[in-house]
């Protein structure tokens, strides 16, 4: 019961985040300045996880992939299929998550508590567009850009560690990387991304913009931004998986 | 003129707001007093229409607020400034583009025109030079004035004021209570004060409405608050030592 209230309240709020933000001029700015807050201020912590988990990803698909019978080259086909079908879009997502979701849910929740929203809503601008529609349309822009670097830097890394390890021949790692390439699988990666950097903002949004109370309740409003948009991308996940790929 | 008839809000099983009716009248400083808890805030924040309110009317200047839609009432509140408790100045704004926001989303000003009221504004103030400071650089006294510069930005024909000397010194106090008057007087406003501050009370209160238990209890002006026998509010009142000596040295 508490869940569909909740889910009934959450497709409330999103009525309200999609209204009119007022100002075009301001709304312009503000997007530009969220694009860098949420998107390029996250790019070193995705460059970072994609580099290393690249590399992690080559090891261990090398190790499982070690008999006589199975060709090298599938190590490199392997790293490329985890990478972009699931890595890329799904744990990047994820890991934005628990970095872009408390910083929405924390910020919303501060201005809630400290009477901001209050006092926009009394200028008689709509709080919850100006302050959310921005963020959201940042985060679906730049999140799929995030995850292309992410998933390139892994593959890049995957092939650095391949060259200096030499667990399989680097052409074989390379060739792999091209066997059987389907288009698709990237449609694939953006679709995910995509509707993950919606439900990433508008559920921490959600949380953030019910903030009742003072610095205890904006931190318990950031964990459950976190909590509940992770299992929200993983449910979806699940769900659009089915759907794209069955 | 603000006028609210038979108010009434619950938060639960919590009647907050008891049949409460009450006029404002401009160009006055219309003071609501009553102890914390007593319904003070939310009685603001219904007028202002940030709580729906369960039943009653509110009416500014004969336009029926209550039964507005939310875009009409978004363009009464165009007429309306607040000074919320704590400032609500945002965080990531100077003082500067704080007072500028609402002339920024609400106006279609020139630059130069908008540079030139937060000037006028932060001058009415007494803060010339602040133009540049973010707000965790500001002291209370100064939060508050910044918080009134950018509340009389717009030309409001309403002011509210949430406990606008809570934490300041008695000086400073005394200072944005004399602002505030002097606003109210010189365009013609009509403002509400929530407070329970005495010597705001016997300052600038034009008048006075004593809440009590959510009931609009006693209403008068700051000469009958000194001589009332109305025993809740005398109870208010002279609970401070200093008022208690001030009634007994006039009777």
């Amino acid at each position: 019961m508490k869940l569909i209230r909740g889910i009934g309240l959450y497709m409330q709020m999103l009525r309200r985040f999609f209204s009119n933000p007022g100002q075009k001029r301001i709304f312009r700015n503000r997007m530009i300045n969220e694009l860098y807050i949420l998107g390029v201020q996250s790019l070193p912590i995705i460059l970072i996880i994609s580099a290393f988990i690249g590399g992690v990803s080559v090891i261990q698909t090398s190790f499982n992939v070690d008999g006589p019978l199975t060709p090298k080259i599938m190590v490199g086909f392997v790293t490329r299929q985890i990478i972009i079908l699931e890595f890329a879009p799904t744990m990047l997502c994820l890991i934005l998550a628990g970095k872009v979701g408390s910083l929405i849910a924390s910020e919303i929740g501060t201005m809630k508590v400290t009477e901001q929203v209050d006092a926009l809503e009394l200028m008689g601008i709509n709080s919850a567009a100006y302050l959310m529609l921005p963020k959201i349309l940042a985060a679906m822009f730049f999140f799929p850009v995030l995850i292309v670097l992410g998933a390139g830097v892994s593959l890049i890394s995957g092939y650095f560690v391949v060259a200096f390890s030499q667990i399989i021949p680097l052409q074989d790692y390379v060739e792999g990387l091209m066997l059987d390439f389907r288009p698709f699988t990237l449609t694939y990666m953006m679709v995910k991304t995509i509707v993950f950097a919606f439900l990433i903002t508008t559920i921490s949004g959600f949380f953030g913009y019910n903030t009742r109370g003072g610095a205890l309740e904006v931190g318990q409003a950031s964990t459950k931004a976190v909590v509940n948009s992770s299992i929200a991308i993983i449910v979806i996940n699940l769900v659009l998986t089915q759907l794209m790929l069955v | 003129m603000i006028e609210a008839r038979h108010l009434q809000k619950t938060f639960g099983d919590h009647h907050v707001l008891n049949d409460i009716s009450c006029t404002f009248e401009a160009g006055k400083t219309n003071l609501i007093i009553g102890q914390s808890g007593s319904g003070k805030t939310v009685l603001m924040k219904s007028l202002v229409g940030l709580h729906d309110i369960d039943s009653g009317e509110i009416e500014y200047d004969g336009r029926l607020f209550s039964s507005m839609t939310i875009k009409d009432k978004r363009l009464i509140r165009h007429e309306i400034g607040m000074l919320f408790q704590g400032g609500a100045l945002f965080d990531s704004m100077n003082v500067r583009d704080n007072i500028m926001f609402p002339l920024n989303m609400l106006t279609e000003q020139t630059i130069e025109e908008k540079m030139e009221r937060v000037d006028f504004c932060l001058q009415r103030v007494n803060l010339e030079n602040a133009h540049l400071l973010m707000p965790s650089e500001l002291s209370g006294g100064m939060t508050k004035r910044v918080a009134i510069a950018r509340a009389i930005a717009l030309n409001p024909n309403y002011l509210f004021c949430d406990e606008p000397n809570s934490g300041l010194d008695p000086r400073t106090a005394g200072l944005i209570d004399e602002l505030i008057q002097e606003i109210t007087q010189e365009y013609h406003i009509t403002t509400i004060i929530n407070t329970h501050d005495m010597n705001s009370v016997l300052n600038i209160g034009d008048t006075i409405s004593f809440i009590y238990q959510g009931k609009l209890w006693w209403k008068g002006t700051k000469e009958e608050v000194m001589t009332t026998d109305n025993q809740e509010l005398n109870d208010f009142v002279f609970s401070m030592e200093l008022t208690k000596r001030l009634k007994n040295s006039r009777v």
